[in-house]
């Protein structure tokens, strides 16, 4: 199989058509949105810190977008769980895609990493080492 | 229209003359291209023109005096001629401007045009099926002049309201540009009526071509627009060049867009004086290999017959509709079959258009995903993205067939 098909593997498609942690929390720490206008997809993560300031208790996502940026968000909020926030600043594109386990061609990848930069970027404004920005894009 | 022209033309023997459709993809799938609204194939005799030109007369145009310089500027003008007698220009060259693509020409005639003449109170009438090349040059031009923007909506199947237009086009409109043949809904615009709307109010009307030139016989004359745009790698063509056909008084009379050698007639360190038409809007070298490389691909066109291009396409696109139309989890965009040119976007419920593009990509199925330049159009059509299926001469039914295969496996593996 080619490289496409290899991208729709059960466990992308379980998480796409059942994504985990979809949704808005009530009281998030902090919230970031971003999009990838290559696919008009666009992104929202929020993140609850434990009371530590720096360990990420609950994170969650919402908005629409293609089977790759889905199940990467999905995959991605489980993983963030007890994860701290230097941890998730020492994630780099490859972790996401390692993440999802197959190959994703190389016009996917920005659909791939997009929760990833969402995630990233809305930490580094929460603690103050990226001025504010209203969107993250890929772009 | 001879004989000859009405019967259909031998496909296989079409795609002969197209190396590029007997490669394989992927994982050696058959390459079914699909994406001709995007850019099109070119033929062995479009790319020779350009190695030929390259291999035998390459030379800078216009101001040389020796053999070759006279030999490549005889070919580039008379490209000029060509084109200009393909969209049904009678003043010839002096009316057809060799552009990069119909973005250029747009911009030519907004930045030479609109810049100068739009100011607070006039506005430019668009439609919301305007692909981003007309949109957004018209509404920068129209932020930095103090004029106004207004769209003419669609109905529910992707035609234009003319009842709105009627509304819309009035006493303050200096210019209404619109698209001829929708790169996303696939409507054909009535140009002629909304010419004649535009003209009522002393308006002039560019109509962009980049999606009709290709596909059926353009008379720019029976339309009577006064600006008409297109794209030549949209039309067998090589990349880098366009047309851009003006009526010749108007040409004369507007203001250069680029500056440089070439346009001019008379420098000095104060004054400057300009060339003839079309060079006065032609700075710096032109595009010399591409320029009579487009006016072969015009010719090719011309000898297959465009009235047989459009028949063929039109017989495609039917054909996708009907097979399209068997499943109701598919959503499609634009006007029915026999009003539509041969393209058509389409969602399939719960799967992504990009999902789908990559999933058809494995069949070895070109198609586009994506919003296709029409951002706002899409937010009218209430999706961020759509699938688009673009047929030309060559393509078959055979290749629509392996489309909705290919569908079906996304269906089948998002189900």
């Amino acid at each position: 199989m080619s490289m496409g098909s290899d991208m729709y593997r059960q466990q992308i498609l379980d998480h796409y058509k059942n994504p985990r942690n979809y949704g808005d929390l009530d009281d998030p720490t902090f919230s970031h949105v971003g999009e990838n206008p290559m696919c008009g997809d666009e992104i929202k993560v929020d993140v609850l810190l434990e009371d530590d300031g720096e360990t990420i208790e609950y994170a969650a996502f919402s908005g629409e977008g293609c089977a790759i940026s889905q199940a990467s968000a999905s995959m991605l909020t489980d993983e963030l769980q007890g994860m701290t926030l230097d941890e998730l600043d020492d994630l780099d594109r490859d972790d996401v895609i390692d993440l999802l386990g197959v190959d994703i061609s190389p016009m996917r990848v920005k659909c791939a990493v997009l929760v990833e930069m969402v995630a990233q970027d809305g930490a580094a404004i929460h603690q103050g080492e990226k001025t504010s920005i209203e969107k993250t894009t890929t772009e | 229209m001879s004989s000859q022209t009405a019967e259909p033309f031998d496909v296989e023997r079409v795609r002969e003359e197209f190396p590029i459709l007997d490669r394989e993809v992927g994982d050696g799938q058959r390459l079914a291209y699909l994406d001709n609204a995007a850019t099109s194939q070119t033929p062995d005799r479009v790319i020779d023109a350009m190695s030929d030109y390259y291999r035998g007369t390459n030379a800078n145009v216009h101001r040389g005096i020796h053999h070759l310089s006279q030999e490549a500027s005889i070919a580039y003008e008379e490209a000029h001629d060509r084109l200009a007698e393909f969209v049904g220009a009678s003043g010839g060259r002096e009316e057809m401007i060799f552009t990069k693509n119909t973005t250029e020409g747009l911009n030519l005639v907004a930045y030479a045009w609109g810049l100068n003449e739009l100011g607070e109170g006039d506005e430019v009438v668009l439609t919301e099926m305007e692909h981003h090349s007309s949109l957004v040059t018209w509404q920068q031009i129209a932020k930095r002049t103090d004029a106004d923007v207004r769209y003419i909506e669609i109905d529910d199947e992707g035609r234009l309201d003319m009842d709105h237009a009627r509304d819309v086009i009035g006493p303050d409109t200096e210019m209404v540009s619109v698209t001829h043949v929708s790169n996303t809904l696939g409507t054909i615009n009535p140009i002629g009526d909304l010419a004649d709307l535009a003209h009522e109010h002393d308006s002039y009307i560019f109509a962009d071509g980049a999606q009709a030139v290709p596909h059926q016989s353009v008379d720019v004359e029976a339309l009577d627009v006064d600006f008409y745009a297109f794209s030549g790698h949209k039309m067998c063509g090589p990349t880098g060049i366009g047309g851009l056909y003006g009526r010749k008084a108007i040409l004369e009379a507007m203001e250069p867009f680029m500056y440089g050698g070439g346009m001019v007639r008379k420098v000095e360190f104060e004054e400057t004086t300009w060339a003839d038409l079309p060079w006065k809007y032609e700075a710096g070298t032109p595009l010399i290999a591409e320029g009579i490389a487009l006016a072969e691909a015009a010719d090719y066109l011309k000898e297959i017959g465009l009235d047989r291009i459009d028949r063929h396409e039109r017989g495609l696109v039917e054909y996708a509709l009907d097979r399209l139309q068997e499943f109701d989890d598919i959503e499609i965009y634009g006007p029915p079959a026999g009003e539509r040119a041969g393209l058509v976007s389409f969602n399939l419920d719960g799967v992504h258009a990009h999902d789908l593009a990559s999933i058809m990509n494995d069949h070895g199925v070109a198609i586009r995903p994506g919003d296709h330049c029409t951002q706002p159009l899409h937010d009218v059509l209430g999706t961020a993205a759509s699938a688009r299926a673009s047929f030309y001469l060559y393509n078959t039914k055979d290749e629509v067939d392996v489309l909705v295969d290919a569908i079906d496996d996304a269906r089948q593996l998002f189900g």
